[in-house]
Formats: C-alpha cells, structure tokens, sequence
C-alpha cells in the first residue's frame, strides 16, 4: 500500500470519528427526551414516546438508513448522505439509549423523590437537582456498551457512499487488490477507536460516580460488598441539591433518625 | 412529490417475501451457530491455563468490539482466496453466528456464575466426573435462566441480517433494492421492509419480556 492509500484510510478514520460524534450527540438527546417522556404523566406522552422507542427499536438501522435516503426524498425531502448516516443511527441508537435513561431514573429509590416532594421542590427541580444527578453515574457504563455499538453501526453508511473508513477501505482494496491486507488493517483501526470510548468512558464513570460521593465502581472482581449506612450519609454530603438541606434527606434513606434533624433542618428552611 | 402506488406494492410482495425467507433463514442458522460458538467461548473463559483463557478472551474482544460489516467483507473476500469458496448466504450465516457468539458467551458466562456455589459442592460431594457436573449440574440450570437473553440477540441478529445484502445475499433489504432499481421506486419496497422488521421484532421482544417474568427467579 503506498501512502495516498494510507492518507485515504486516515481521512475515513476521521469521517467515521465525526459520523460517531454527531450521532452520539443527536443519540444522546433523543434518549434523554424520549426517556423523560416515558416517565411523564400524561398518557399520551408515554404513548407516543413508547411508540417512537419500539419502532426504532423493532427496525433494522440499515434500513432505516435506506429508507432516510432513498425513500425519503420520494415523498418531498432530500437529505445529504451524511445527514441521512446520522440521523438514521442518532434515531435508533437514541431509542436504545432512552431504555437506559429510563431504567436508571427507574433505579432512583423512591425516598429521593417524596423527599423532593416533601421540600417542595418544582417538577424541574426535583429531576434536575435531585434525580438526575442521582441517576447519572448509572447511565455510563451501559452509554459506553451503546457508544461501541453506534461506533460499529457507522460502517453501514457506507452503503450510502458515504466516504468513512469501511467505505475507503473498500476503494482501497478496488486499488490494490488486496482484501485481506486493507480489511485487517480497517478492523484494528475500529478496535482501537472502541478501546479508547471504553477507556475514556470508565474515566468517566469514576468521575461521575465520585461527584454523588459513590465508590469508584468495581475496580477488579467482584463488588466489594459495603453495609448500607456506610455509603449514604456520604451522598447526602456531597448531593449538589441546595447545600447542606437535602443532605439530611437524603442521608435520610439510610438511618430515620438523620432523617428527622435533616427534615426538621429543610422545614426552617423553605418557611 | 409522489403518492403511494398500492398495485406497485402488491407487485413487489412476492419478492419482499422470498427475501423475508431468506432473511429468517440466516437468523435462525446464524442463531444456532452462535448458540453454539458462545458456549465454546465461555466454557474456554474458564479453562484451567491462561494460555487457552487470555487468547479466546482477546478474539472475543477484537471481534465484539469491531464492525459486522466489515466483518462480512472480510470474510467475503479473503476466504475464497485462501481456498474456501462458500455461498454468500453460508458466509453471511457465519459472520453473523461468529459475530453474536460473542454476545452469547457474556450472556453463558453470566448464567454459569449465576448457578449456586451449592450445585459446585453438591457435585464434588458426589464426586461426579468433571464431563457430567458440567452436563447434568451447571449447564441446564445455568442456560435455562439465560434464554430470553439469548432471545434478545436473536432479535439483534434478526435486525442485523440486511448487512448480508452488501456481500449479495438475496435478503429482504437486497430484493427491495433490486425492485427500486428496476422501476426507481424505492418507497414502497423500503417502507414495506421496515414495517417488516417491525411487525416481526416487536412481537417476538413482547414473547421475550413475558418469557423473562416466566423464567425469572
């Protein structure tokens, strides 16, 4: 291989990354919209975002990236190809991630948002401040499986032309003739891409985890297992939510009798 | 802009649904293959010497962690020229087995760990040969408590079966891209095909969820 060849591999290399980025962005906000919607209470919003996230789930990504381009254009619009990538992969890996969003806000005990509800916290307020935060540092590891995911699901816009690394691989291997060669070379490239998103994202999950004051996740084997009491009164010290007040309800969860100075402590407070 | 032709869409049924066949086929040999490989996987995950542990883990890794489809290109075009020549469908069959087996062996490995350290010791206790703690003990209780996992990736391999049209296996997506070739239209065939995938995956997570309730302990 010369090293035009090369230059060629390297600038889908950089194609995929920014496929990856824009629809991991696009992804991230559908999954946070569309798993918000599934716990609001209204009906109807429940309904369409459970309609939109079994849809998108139930269908191929390669097909729905056929269907954005060539179908599309049929009935009025015409996207470019690069569009078409991401918005197909931002859609489907969305619905994924919305499942996630949903199932990590699911996972917040209970006792956290009737202590919201009980310091008269607004409904944005109590997600913002209170669940959310909460919630977060349960929603990285499974984000990090989705990332490699969408990372691979980049590949199929090459069927639309689009000029990323399998695409170029392929105008390589019409160059040279050898597939075997160019073939390796593009999945050790993809395999090194995916190493770093799983590296930075544990980086990740240390940081977010820290910042709720929860042990750095399960550093090697199994969990080390940690009486209840001995993690909660350390959430409720560093939770972000207006100082030290909801310290003492969240500390509440664990032991009743914190709950009560904490509770007494906030009931001053919003008089 | 134009409108949906129905006598157009009824024109390509015929295809979509040979395609669909075809489609069903590769998803359910690749399935019984990467039933298959998984367990080989997560059996060697556990071997007593690392020198079988570290290299299965790290081709477990590489080939979890890198593109189906770039997969099936390799595959397509560097078996022949070492010698084998098989049918796309037989090598889309095998990429896509080899590429699940992969997700099935977390989801085995998962199920073995799950399996009480009791069932360990009862078996030692009795002290059944290795083969039969293994064949009569672990894998029925673990694999019964790991199907709707395994269910799940059907589903995944199932939505991940019109990549085999890039390496020209006659599947849904391939035949909905010859008939909008032949009369450029793609609307219809394309939309048809999804609502496919659709019609056929959601029913079959809606079987996998109530599957879990059944199973789960």
């Amino acid at each position: 291989m010369t090293t035009g060849l090369y230059e060629l591999l390297l600038r889908g290399l950089w194609l995929t990354v920014q496929l990856t980025v824009f629809s991991a962005v696009l992804a991230a906000a559908v999954a946070f919209l569309a798993g918000l919607a599934r716990l609001s209470r209204r009906w109807i919003v429940r309904f369409v975002a459970g309609v939109y996230v079994e849809f998108f789930r139930g269908t191929s990504a390669l097909v729905l990236m056929f269907w954005l381009f060539f179908a599309l254009p049929l009935l009025g619009w015409q996207l470019a190809a690069l569009w078409a990538g991401t918005l197909a992969l931002g859609l489907s890996y969305g619905a994924y991630g919305s499942e996630i969003v949903r199932g990590a806000l699911r996972a917040v005990p209970p006792a956290q948002r009737e202590a919201a509800i009980a310091l008269s916290f607004t409904p944005a307020q109590r997600m913002l401040r209170v669940l959310l935060p909460q919630a977060l540092p349960e929603m990285v590891p499974p984000f990090a499986n989705l990332l490699v995911e969408l990372l691979k699901g980049t590949a199929l816009a090459s069927v639309l032309g689009i000029g990323e690394l399998a695409f170029s691989a392929q105008l390589v291997r019409l160059a040279t003739g050898d597939s075997a060669q160019v073939y390796a070379i593009i999945l050790v490239m993809y395999f090194v891409v995916a190493f770093v998103i799983t590296r930075a994202m544990r980086l990740l999950e240390r940081r977010a985890k820290a910042s709720v004051g929860r042990a750095p996740g399960r550093s090697r084997g199994r969990p080390t297992r940690v009486p209840p009491g001995a993690i909660d009164p350390a959430v409720g010290a560093t939770a972000t939510v207006g100082g030290g007040t909801a310290g003492g309800g969240t500390a509440g969860g664990a032991s009743p009798g914190t709950a009560a100075a904490g509770g007494t402590a906030t009931g001053g407070d919003v008089a | 802009m134009r409108t949906w032709d129905w006598s157009y869409t009824g024109h390509v049924m015929p295809d979509l649904l040979r395609g669909l066949l075809v489609t069903v086929e590769a998803t359910a040999l690749g399935s019984l293959l990467a039933f298959a490989l998984g367990l080989v996987w997560a059996l060697a995950f556990r071997a007593p010497t690392r020198w079988v542990r570290w290299p299965v883990r790290a081709v477990v890794e590489f080939v979890r962690n890198t593109p189906l489809l770039v997969q099936l290109f390799f595959l397509f075009y560097v078996l022949p020229s070492a010698g084998l020549t098989f049918s796309p469908l037989a090598t889309g069959v095998f990429g896509l087995g080899l590429h699940y087996s992969t997700y099935t062996a977390e989801v085995y490995r998962a199920g073995i760990d799950g399996v009480p350290p009791g069932q360990w010791e009862a078996a030692t206790a009795l002290s059944l040969p290795r083969r039969r703690v293994w064949i009569a003990v672990i894998l029925p209780q673990a694999i019964r408590r790991v199907v709707p996992a395994l269910g799940n990736y059907v589903i995944a391999m199932f939505k991940d079966t019109p990549m085999l049209a890039a390496i020209t296996v006659l599947d849904m997506l391939k035949q909905a891209e010859e008939a909008g070739a032949e009369s450029f239209r793609y609307t219809e065939p394309i939309t048809v095909v999804g609502l496919l995938f659709v019609l056929i995956a959601y029913p079959t997570s809606l079987l996998m969820r109530a599957l879990e309730r059944r199973l789960g302990t």
